[in-house]
Formats: structure tokens, C-alpha cells, sequence
């Protein structure tokens, strides 16, 4: 017992971190998380993937990479399913063949499939199997299953991102960044100064007219709470004083209210999740842009974003700008259109009737 | 009710005998052309796959000459196909071509009947609906039979170009044949002179196995033609991904819960453990089998972005490895040139020549040391 199981810190780590991290530490295991992505693991990942892959594949080779001389095993599951009659994307499916037969002198694989497609039960029967991988009775992984499903918690990036905004936000003024001796006048403090932004509180806003912008934010979670390859999106509109919405903000009953909309029920879980959450975003006024976070060469994105933006283009008119990151985005262009984006959404909302900033 | 419906090899051949017999009133779209791929690429969102536009391009160039409704299969993913027909509908909406899209298929029976019965014009005709299907069937399976023929013969004539008039007038020659049974004939006709086609006896062609994503494959058009070009160059190419094949494995088979035929399955297991949607396991699973049945090379082709043959590919080079087989990748979007793409082409078959040689020089000189190699080429 206490063998170090290795947990790559890319795609559904930014989903299942919180369950992971419990099941195994309830069995007994050690829990190694990657490094939080970096330029050497992104290059890692780079050389040793296929180029047509999208970038957070290649980032996942360079996390397993990461982790390679340190764990006993290392959690690649092959991921099929995680919801009834969705999928996730192909590449999520072959990612355990692909590992196994492109990178040599790796730890155990845990390569259990996960598929939930017709009956949730299909996640306990993968963590029975990756109990047996481990030598763990039957009883103890059901036992662990249950308390790991109580502890997971599907906004955690989202919390963690928030709390971390909010630390920045009690302690100093970013604009100015003299903290505490920030020179702006108490009462003004903030109206005027362009602190970072808190997160919409969803319900209970103060009036349209007062309330800071809000973006939502479109994308994969392993794209847009990657704080490496999100080019830091999220702390940069809080930066701005424009607060986030993301997928994770929003009630799954809303989102398959507005996903059971459509006329062939989207069979990606990511495609549901994305479409759901923006038209509720839209529907209920609470955002005054969209930003889609997407990947190059995403398939999934190239159909749901594309779909989002007519529906939403139709029905309420909210921009949106797309912003694709691939391992050669720089960073400089990718502010330089954030900033524009957000100049127009202030300078929409200052000079279009419908909001006026002046109140 | 005008119905068109999307290019894909010979589908059309098959498609177009059912409308005909049923006395449904239909518009062909011109075989895929760069006009087809302009349009499509001009109205379709810039990261889709590519038959994703072509298809588009169908549609508009149909539109353009009288069609209102298409007729369109599905899915149910993770493939994008499944959800190309919803796209489909808004792509055409937005840019103002009023067209419906009937999606053949059904999550149920007679949600599907549902969707036959809003195409069909009458009742006498729904009664002739399963003799004329499985009439079509039969076509789809002689198309790519007569094609398969065609590669063959390709390869190996003594007059060059002789395959080529036979097929490209057969092909022509469809377009005006009308109903299932006269275009039985045709394919009799047809397979009959490509059989007279005189054959070069000594011809011992290179044989390359094309896998990869199903669309690219099987249409030409999105594929600069490369298999016939590589018959062209005396290379006898060979394809196990067909329509016919679709329609019986997938369309007929999997309903109806009769076995189907996994061998591909069976082969890309040392590589690929599972199904992962599109046809990344026929991919991997017919590059051994191509690789175990004496093949030089195999070719995989497959549309930018598409997610199940990314995943192929990355495997593929295992596969190189461990049956000594080379492997030729090629990708393709709306941007591949033409030129670019052939230069590959023929370094491959230049490379899998000499490697021929090599092979048959060291037999001859009994070295041990390219035996296994070259067990596998006359295995």
C-alpha cells in the first residue's frame, strides 16, 4: 500500500480532481498531481504527440511525461462515456493506446474504460476494475466510490479561481499595485478604480446599468482553468474588471433545459454542457460577450461553437469573439484582441440605448 | 418536392435507381468539383471537417438547379458526422438557401419509417419500397465491386488508359440509366468489359492498401484522385472501407443484431483496444491486415481535423514497426496542393520500388538478414 498513483494535471483532471483525489487517497494511495502546466511540459508534450492532435493532447503527453520516474502508476483512463447516450471526443477514447505506443519506459497505465453511455452505472464498474488493477478489494473501492462521488465538487476550478480573485481583490489594487496604500479615495475605490473584477452573483445582481461587464467563457475546462494554455483568461478579465462566467457556473438544469432545445440532442457531453450553459447565459442577460476558448483543431468546438454563435446571433445578439489557442499562440496578439473585445463591450454598453452606463 | 443528396463515390448510382423507381423527383448535384469545395468553404464555419463543405457545396450547386429537400444519412457520434445534418440545416438557413434536410435515420423504427413516408409519394409506391432497396443494395454492392475491378486492371493493362474509358463512360453512363434493374444491367455490362480489358501478363504491381476516414476514401474528388493515379503509375491499390460495406455492416447488420464481420476489429487489437468512433479501428486493424496479406505500403488519408484518424495516425507508426510495413499519411483540407501532395505520392512509390528490390536482391543472395521482411510481401 501507500503506492504513488500519478494523476495527469490536463483534461479531465480539471473535471474529476476533486473525486479522483478522494477515491484514491480513501484507498490508501498516494496522489501525485503533475506540475501545473509549463513551457518544458508543453514542449514535451509537443515533440512526443502527433502534430494534428489539438493542443491539449499534446499538453496530457507532456503531464504524463511529467510524472514518468515518480509514481508507481499513472491514471489514463480511456474515457468513452461519462454521461447517458453522450460521448466525449474520439481522441479521449484512443488516448490510452496512444500514450502506451508513443512514449516508452512508463509506470503501469491504469487504462480502465469508463463508460457511462448507458447507465451511470458504468462509472462504478470502472472504479471496481481500477480497484482490482490496484489489488484492492471490492467492498473498500465500492466504499470509496461513494464517499469520492460526495466529495466531488464540479465547480472546484471555478471556486478556486473565484477565492483566488477575491485574496487578490481584498489585498491590493492591481491597477495601481500599491496594495493597501492604493491612492484612490475609499467611496470611489469601487466605481472608479479598476480592481479585479468579482464573479457574477448570478441572482440578486444590483440594477443592469451598475453592475461590472461579464464575459462568458466558453470552453473545455481543461482549456479555460489551464492557467498555462488559457493564456490566464480567466485573471485577466478580472484584471480588467470584467467578471467570468464559466460552464461550471451554471445549474445543470438549466443547461439541459435550454440543450433539450435542440432538435438532435447533441451526443458530446462537452456539446451539451457548452450550448446549455451560453443560451442560459444569454437567455437570462447575465453576460454581455462571449468569449469561446477553443482549441485548434478542436472537432468538437468546431460544430457546438459554431452553433452557439448562430443561435445566439439570432435570438439575442450578443457578441462574441473567439479566441483559438494552439502551442504557437503568442500572447501579445491574444491581448491585444482581448482588450479590443472588451473596449467594445464597454463602448457598447456606454453608447447603445438599451444599457446606459450612466444610469 | 425536388430531392438532392450529397456525393460520395458511387453512392449516387445506388441512391438515384431507388428514386427512380419510386417516381420521386430528384436533381443530381454535378460530381464534385472545385466550384462544389468554393462554396462550401465560403458558407461552412472555417474548423469543420472537410466533407462537411463539400457536401454544402453539393447542396448549393442542387439548389442552383431546382432542388428544395436532401436526403441525408446520420449518426449518433462521437464521430462529427452524426450531427452533420443539423449543421447542415443551419449552415443553408443562414446563408438563405431555403432547403429542408430529411436525416435518414432513426433511434427508432418508425421514427425512420416517419421520415420515409414524408419523401414517398404514395402508398403503392411504400409497397414497392423493400423490393427496390434490396435491388439497391445489391447495386451498391456491385459499384464497389466494378470498382475494385477497376483498380485492379489498372494496374496491370497493356493499353494505358483503357480502365479509365471504361469507368468514367460507366460512370457517365449511370447518370442516364434509370431504375434499379436497368442499372443491374449496366453493371453486368460493365464488369464484362472491364474483364475484357487486355492485361499485361508479366505486370507484377505494387500493391498499397488505402485506409483512413471513410469520405476521403471513397470520394475521389477529396483525395486529388490518388487512387486512380496511383493506378496510373502501375500500382494496383486496394480498399476494404466501401459504401457497400456501410450499408450492410452498419445499416442492415447492427439493427438487425446479426454478427458482423470484425476482422478489422480483431487486427488493430495489439494497437487499438476498443471502438472510438469514425473509423480509427478499421484504420489501424486494415493496415495489418494490408501488411499480413503481402501489401509493399499502405496510404492513410484523411480530412484535416479528424478527430478518430488522429488517433490512428498516431498509432500507425507502431504498426510500421512491428509488421514492417511503410506507412504514408496524407492529410487534406480545402488548402493541399495538388502538386505538393503528388511529389509525396511518388517519393512513396519510388521508396516502396526500391524497398521491392532490396527485398528481392537479399533473397536472392539467401542473407538472412531482410527474411522477415520479406516473408511478409509473398507471405
Amino acid at each position: 500500500m501507500g503506492a504513488k498513483i500519478g494523476i495527469p494535471g490536463s483534461l479531465f483532471y480539471y473535471r474529476f480532481a476533486s473525486f479522483w483525489e478522494s477515491f484514491f487517497t480513501t484507498l490508501g494511495f498516494e496522489v501525485v498531481v503533475s506540475d501545473p502546466t509549463n513551457k518544458r511540459i508543453l514542449d514535451d508534450g509537443v515533440k512526443s504527440c502527433v502534430d494534428e492532435a489539438c493542443l491539449p493532447i499534446k499538453l496530457f503527453y507532456g503531464h504524463v511525461l511529467n510524472l514518468k520516474d515518480r509514481v508507481d502508476y499513472i491514471l489514463v483512463p480511456r474515457f468513452t462515456s461519462i454521461s447517458k447516450n453522450e460521448y466525449i471526443c474520439p481522441e479521449f477514447g484512443g488516448l490510452p493506446d496512444m500514450i502506451r505506443h508513443t512514449l516508452k519506459g512508463l509506470p503501469k497505465l491504469i487504462d480502465t474504460e469508463v463508460n457511462m453511455r448507458k447507465s451511470a452505472r458504468g462509472g462504478i464498474k470502472a472504479a471496481v476494475e481500477i480497484g482490482e488493477v490496484l489489488g484492492v478489494d471490492r467492498r473498500r473501492t465500492l466504499r470509496a466510490f461513494e464517499l469520492a462521488a460526495l466529495n466531488f465538487r464540479r465547480d472546484q476550478f471555478f471556486t478556486e479561481f473565484a477565492e483566488s480573485v477575491q485574496r487578490e481583490d481584498d489585498s491590493s489594487c492591481l491597477e495601481c499595485q500599491k496594495g493597501e496604500n492604493c491612492p484612490c479615495p475609499e467611496s470611489q475605490k469601487s466605481e472608479n478604480c479598476p480592481r479585479p473584477g468579482s464573479i457574477c452573483a448570478g441572482t440578486g445582481e444590483p440594477s443592469l446599468q451598475n453592475r461590472r461587464l461579464c464575459v462568458g467563457v466558453i470552453g473545455h475546462a481543461y482549456t479555460v482553468y489551464d492557467r498555462y494554455i488559457s493564456m490566464d483568461l480567466l485573471r485577466k478579465l478580472a484584471r480588467h474588471g470584467v467578471e467570468a462566467r464559466t460552464i461550471e457556473t451554471v445549474d445543470e438544469a438549466d443547461i439541459n433545459r435550454h440543450a433539450s432545445t435542440l432538435p438532435k440532442p447533441m451526443f458530446w457531453n462537452h456539446g451539451r454542457l457548452a450550448y446549455g450553459a451560453a443560451l442560459h447565459m444569454a437567455e437570462s442577460s447575465e453576460v454581455d460577450g462571449f468569449i469561446f476558448l477553443s482549441s485548434f483543431g478542436c472537432g468538437i468546438d468546431s460544430f457546438v461553437n459554431d452553433l452557439i454563435e448562430r443561435h445566439v446571433r439570432r435570438r439575442f445578439g450578443i457578441p462574441l469573439i473567439t479566441m483559438t489557442i494552439d502551442e504557437h499562440t503568442g500572447e501579445a496578439g491574444f491581448n491585444t484582441r482581448l482588450e479590443a473585445f472588451i473596449d467594445m463591450l464597454q463602448w457598447r454598453r456606454q453608447n447603445e440605448g438599451h444599457v446606459s452606463a450612466s444610469g | 418536392m425536388k430531392v438532392t443528396f450529397p456525393h460520395l463515390g458511387n453512392t449516387y448510382i445506388c441512391v438515384k435507381s431507388i428514386l427512380d423507381d419510386i417516381g420521386i423527383d430528384y436533381v443530381i448535384p454535378p460530381f464534385n468539383n472545385k466550384r462544389a469545395l468554393e462554396l462550401g468553404t465560403r458558407y461552412s464555419p472555417e474548423m469543420v471537417c472537410l466533407p462537411l463543405k463539400i457536401n454544402i457545396g453539393n447542396y448549393i450547386q442542387a439548389y442552383e438547379m431546382g432542388a428544395d429537400t436532401i436526403l441525408m444519412a446520420g449518426g449518433c457520434g462521437p464521430c462529427r458526422f452524426g450531427y452533420y445534418s443539423q449543421l447542415h440545416m443551419e449552415i443553408l438557413k443562414d446563408a438563405g438557401f431555403n432547403m429542408e434536410v430529411i436525416t435518414l435515420e432513426g433511434t427508432d423504427i418508425m421514427d425512420l419509417l416517419s421520415r420515409i413516408r414524408s419523401v414517398v409519394p404514395g402508398a403503392s409506391e411504400l409497397m414497392k419500397l423493400p423490393s427496390v432497396l434490396l435491388r439497391a443494395v445489391e447495386i451498391a454492392k456491385r459499384s464497389d465491386e466494378i470498382e475494385m475491378l477497376a483498380f485492379r486492371t489498372r494496374a496491370r493493362e497493356s493499353e494505358r488508359g483503357a480502365t479509365d474509358r471504361i469507368y468514367n463512360g460507366f460512370r457517365e453512363k449511370a447518370l442516364r440509366t434509370a431504375g434499379t434493374k436497368n442499372i443491374l444491367k449496366l453493371l453486368d455490362e460493365t464488369e464484362a468489359m472491364l474483364k475484357s480489358v487486355h492485361l499485361d501478363p508479366d505486370a507484377d504491381p505494387l500493391k498499397v492498401g488505402i485506409v483512413g476516414e471513410i469520405y476521403t476514401g471513397i470520394e475521389h474528388f477529396a483525395s486529388f484522385d490518388i487512387q486512380h493515379r496511383l493506378g496510373r503509375l502501375g500500382v494496383e491499390v486496394d480498399r476494404k472501407v466501401t459504401v457497400s460495406n456501410w450499408i450492410i455492416e452498419h445499416m442492415l447488420k447492427k439493427p438487425l443484431h446479426l454478427p458482423r464481420d470484425m476482422a478489422f476489429a480483431e487486427a488493430a487489437k495489439p494497437w487499438l483496444g476498443a471502438m472510438i468512433g469514425g473509423h480509427a479501428q478499421e484504420t489501424v486493424g486494415n493496415a495489418a491486415i494490408y501488411a499480413k496479406s503481402g501489401y509493399d505500403g499502405v496510404i492513410q488519408i484523411f480530412p484535416f481535423s479528424c478527430m478518430p484518424e488522429i488517433v490512428a495516425e498516431s498509432l500507425l507508426p507502431s504498426v510500421e514497426r512491428d509488421l514492417d510495413i511503410p506507412v504514408l499519411t496524407l492529410i487534406i483540407d480545402e488548402m493541399t496542393g495538388e502538386a505538393g501532395y503528388m511529389t509525396r505520392i511518388e517519393a512513396f512509390i519510388d521508396m516502396l520500388e526500391g524497398r521491392r528490390e532490396n527485398l528481392e536482391r537479399r533473397k536472392a543472395h539467401g542473407m538472412r538478414k531482410g527474411k522477415k521482411a520479406h516473408d511478409n510481401i509473398h507471405a
